[in-house]
């Protein structure tokens, strides 16, 4: 019996590593560029893996580069890191909702993984998430994002400029590949995502918002707006079956 | 390692692991109010298109760069193309345009 049990999440492992490798390959220009301007901006290879494997945060390591360069004092610095990565508690809550049960320590230890994209490709998934899942995932994307950290740092310079500027999309087709099978099922895809994105989009060029609360916000504003015209289309249509 | 750049990372570590990591501990998932689960169900699709747009456009300064690689994903996804191959494809088509352009 536990032998199957065993088997199962060791299947479940491998199925989540799998999911991962796309991750994977995303990261690999995003942490180079990262190591790369780390050097740069004058962090030693330890700082900077420190801060891959600690922080593990594209946007808010990048962030917190620029914010160095400027002389930004380090309070400022955190601040603003915990305003860009705010957007990752609406993933976690979401992602909760589709998570098998099991121990709190065990959630807070794979909660360590949650990035934009392993919590996109996990929330698209069919079927519950199961532990040993999110842990496969977590460990491909990880593992990318310390290592080419490291190897940016160290031989960032030398790859061709073309190769780095085409791999820029790297993360941008992934979200567009994981998202696109799901728009073509639902309609309801369809809109969330484009509501979002005009709502991104608005907040983004009016500089109203920082980055990060303008992906919070528009997520929310979306996926409440939608919600409400569902249930009131539900509720119409069964006053109408009563009539 | 300097002393206050591993404290300005001790912390930023730490503000970054708590949005992540309390609603894994303070919810135990599914006894929220129908509307609220239907709204957490939502925000995958939406996170994704906030995330796309309008991030893609400013990829590179010539802003037709990311026009054309958000197509060329798009084209890949919607005609069935499994994930890595559509990530290869737009990073090949972009490899290609600024190879001519």
């Amino acid at each position: 019996m536990s032998e199957m049990i065993l088997q199962k999440s060791a299947t479940e492992f491998r199925r989540g590593f799998q999911s991962g490798i796309s991750i994977g390959i995303g990261y690999f220009p995003v942490a180079i560029t990262f190591g790369l301007l780390a050097k740069t901006t004058g962090l030693s290879i330890g700082e900077t893996l420190l801060m891959s494997l600690a922080v593990y945060a594209g946007a808010a390591q990048y962030m917190s580069l620029s914010l160095l360069a400027l002389g930004t004092g380090i309070f400022e610095i955190i601040l603003s890191t915990f305003i860009v990565n705010i957007r990752h508690f609406l993933m976690s809550a979401s992602l909760n909702e589709k998570t098998e049960d099991d121990k709190p320590f065990v959630k807070a230890l794979y909660a360590f993984g949650i990035t934009d994209e392993t919590f996109s490709v996990a929330a698209v998934k069919e079927g519950t998430i199961s532990t040993g899942y999110m842990f496969g995932l977590n460990l491909v994307a990880y593992a990318s994002w310390g290592i080419f950290s490291g190897v940016g740092f160290l031989i960032g310079s030398s790859l061709p400029q073309t190769l780095q500027e085409s791999m820029s999309v790297a993360l941008y087709a992934m979200f567009i590949g994981l998202l696109v099978p799901s728009m073509k099922k639902s309609m309801k895809v369809v809109f969330l995502a484009v509501l979002a994105a005009c709502f991104n989009i608005i907040f983004m060029s009016t500089e109203l918002l920082s980055s990060g609360w303008a992906i919070v916000l528009s997520t929310l504003l979306s996926a409440i707006i939608v919600e409400m015209i569902v249930t009131m289309r539900h509720k119409e249509r069964g006053s109408g079956h009563e009539a | 390692m300097k002393p206050e750049i591993v404290w300005m990372i001790a912390g930023m570590a730490v503000v970054t692991y708590i949005p992540r990591m309390l609603p894994f501990v303070l919810f135990k998932g599914k006894e929220l109010p129908a509307f609220l689960q239907g709204i957490l169900k939502n925000v995958p699709y939406a996170t994704l298109g906030a995330l796309i747009f309008p991030g893609i456009f400013f990829i590179q300064e010539d802003i037709w760069y990311g026009i054309l690689g958000a197509a060329a994903a798009f084209i890949a996804a919607f005609l069935g193309a499994n994930i890595i191959v559509v990530i290869l494809g737009a990073i090949a088509v972009l490899s290609v345009y600024s190879y001519f352009f």
